[in-house]
């Protein structure tokens, strides 16, 4: 019996080593990290992106690929996982303000756009951005802009307009706030006309008082949250992205008519593709990023996500406007020839240590009081 | 029961099991939605079984969980045996402590240290990612040791420490009454050491998190990064099939440990009885 054993073992080992050893051709693996639920990826009849390249690239270059699609849930988390340098990426999708600081701390290679013919499918309007002035290291993906999502049953159409609408006494116990320091303060800061990139604290002195002045009318501070008390109607008021707006419209409650509209002054946020220097193989990873502004891919990924995209390819085609509806096109795509500009005002800036502890500080404060 | 105390039980129990119950019946909404149920539907569970990086993400979960498991009930079982038979109780004490840190140290700690040291571990040898499959296997087998010992080491003290002296005595070889005797006795001890070890590795959110690699996610970390945008119900449908899977898992452990109990209680409710009848006998 123990003799049996002991040769099967031997077997295995013996087996296990001679296979490893064979030298036969290893399928080529490409490591792609990007936020979860935000890649079209076969559910309900969707494209699958992931498996479609896969076979796309066999079709075109002979060999086989497998790309190892791991999600992450914060640019934090996604910078803390690179910069331990433990894992290694070959193309990730992090957002503007990340890309600036990783740019800065040369954790991003620069691309080569000869590999990229599909750029050319990006508007003018997201070339020269602050994060990436040369674009030397990122092609943008999606784009969003905050703005309030009320629910007309319940807000007077004449109260919804600016941000006083998440200020007004008469929707008290409704309204819903940002639970981030940094996108609820951003609220104030618009309503008041501050930068939000002002490091000055006696600006952010005066948006902490304003957030103290929400503080007794807000029912909550939520983030993902949001999406279930909107289409209850829970809460009748919330900040949140365009693109998450049409998730809540489709999936109100009996009674509940979601609306949406941009105040004066608001954010944007940019999410691109960038090749973080641990990349393995960076042909195959500039391969991968054509591929995805490439009209299929992009669209369907522009259609899964929601989000606003700044491929020509996408906003340009007739399908494509016509499945997201006339609604949605004019909310996604406000004045695409502004964007640049008012990108470059409003959206966040990437902001030292020191300040984020201040932020906190204050957000503690709020909380608190 | 009195009523009061009915009532009080009925509390607990929908405080407890009122989400399950929710996330049950949402799991089989037709629409998305977590506030309307608008018709009885499997749609999110064939969503699932569409969703081939879920469906690789619950493989890599289950193929982890199994291994740690696994290794971590021979390793925990042998370490049980091992501490039981140390004649220094200061060092048998010591050994207790320190097979429990494990346990009681918070997860963040142990996945940030943990990952510290592959990192290290990793430059040390120049490889370029160091962190795959093994090192969380390694970091799961940690954290499940503990409490497989916990498990085992109560069913070795009840033991009858005679009953291996009498089958050596009888002529079996060591390891032989160590197979034939001692596993058998201690068996439920295992069985619910390796069940813990396998619930405990399969639910592991914090230290999987710090210690996960390249192309090798386990299903709570995919769950967590769902959150820029929301949740699918798919994940609802998927929750509801773990949880009947563990479900299954403890009722089985819960089974098998009454039943050593019994074993025990019905040899000693024998002993009484012979003691009573050679009494009568005297």
């Amino acid at each position: 019996m123990k003799k049996i054993i002991s040769l099967a073992a031997a077997i295995i080992v013996l087996s296990s080593l001679l296979l490893s050893g064979c030298g036969c051709e290893q399928p080529l693996t490409l490591n792609v990290y990007n936020w979860g639920e935000y890649i079209s990826d076969g559910s309900e009849g969707s494209f699958d992106t992931i498996r479609e390249f896969e076979n796309w690239y066999y079709k075109n270059y002979g060999r086989k690929l497998k790309v190892n699609y791991d999600t992450f849930a914060s640019n934090e988390d996604m910078y803390n996982k690179l910069s331990s340098g433990a894992v290694s990426y070959d193309v990730i999708i992090p957002s503007d303000y990340m890309i600036e600081r990783m740019r800065k701390e040369d954790m991003l290679l620069p691309l080569n756009y000869d590999n990229i013919p599909n750029y050319q499918n990006i508007h003018d309007s997201f070339r020269g951005l602050y994060y990436d002035p040369d674009d030397m290291y990122s092609i943008p993906y999606t784009y969003g802009v905050v703005g309030i999502i009320y629910d007309a049953n319940r807000v007077d159409e004449a109260d919804a307009n600016g941000w006083d609408l998440m200020w007004n006494e008469k929707y008290k116990g409704n309204i819903l706030q940002f639970n981030n320091p940094r996108d609820a303060f951003a609220t104030a800061q618009y309503k008041l006309g501050l930068d939000v990139n002002d490091l000055d604290h006696t600006k952010w002195e005066l948006a902490l008082a304003e957030m103290k002045k929400q503080f007794p009318l807000v029912k909550s501070y939520v983030m993902d949250e949001v999406f279930n008390m909107m289409e209850s109607g829970e809460a009748a008021v919330a900040p949140y992205y365009a693109g998450d707006y049409f998730v809540m419209a489709e999936n109100q409650a009996p009674g509940i008519d979601l609306k949406f509209y941009y105040p004066e002054r608001t954010n944007y946020f940019i999410d691109a593709m960038c090749i973080p220097s641990c990349c393995q193989n960076k042909e195959l990873a500039e391969i991968f990023i054509n591929y995805m502004l490439s009209p299929e891919a992009a669209i369907a990924n522009a259609e899964y996500i929601c989000y606003a995209s700044p491929n020509a390819a996408v906003y340009d085609d007739p399908g494509y406007a016509e499945d997201m509806g006339e609604e949605a096109m004019e909310i996604l795509y406000p004045d695409i020839a502004d964007f640049n500009e008012l990108y470059n005002t409003y959206s966040f800036r990437n902001m030292d240590e020191d300040a984020l502890i201040y932020l906190v500080e204050l957000w503690e404060q709020l909380k608190i009081s | 029961m009195k009523p009061a105390s009915k009532i009080y039980t009925a509390l607990i129990m929908i405080f407890l099991f009122a989400p399950i119950v929710v996330l049950l019946i949402f799991s089989f909404n037709e629409s998305k939605s977590l506030s309307v149920f608008s018709g009885f539907s499997l749609h999110w569970y064939e969503e699932l079984f569409h969703d081939f990086d879920t469906l690789k993400a619950l493989k890599n979960t289950l193929v982890l969980a199994v291994c740690a498991s696994v290794i971590s009930t021979i390793t925990g079982t042998a370490a049980a045996v091992g501490i039981t038979k140390m004649r220094n109780k200061y060092l048998k004490a010591t050994l207790n402590t320190v097979t429990n840190i494990p346990m009681i140290n918070p997860d963040i700690i142990t996945g940030i240290s943990l990952m510290l040291m592959f990192v290290f571990v990793g430059r040390l040898f120049g490889a370029a990612t160091s962190l795959n499959f093994a090192t969380m296997l390694i970091s799961h087998i940690t954290f499940c040791l503990p409490y497989v010992i916990l498990q085992v080491l109560p069913k070795l003290q009840q033991m009858d420490k005679a009953l291996p002296e009498a089958a050596m005595d009888l002529g079996c070889t060591p390891v032989k009454a160590f197979f034939k005797v001692i596993i058998p006795e201690i068996m439920p001890g295992i069985v619910t050491g390796m069940i813990m070890a396998f619930t405990l590795s399969l639910d592991d959110f914090v230290i999987s998190y710090f210690t996960s690699g390249n192309g090798f996610q386990t299903l709570p970390i995919r769950i967590y990064s769902m959150t820029k945008k929301t949740v699918t119900p798919k994940m609802y449908a998927l929750a509801t099939l773990i949880f009947f899977v563990i479900l299954v898992l403890l009722l089985i452990s819960n089974l098998s440990d009454s039943s050593g109990d019994e074993t025990i209680k019905e040899a000693k409710h024998r002993r009484k009885m012979k003691k009573s009848a050679t009494e009568a006998a005297n």
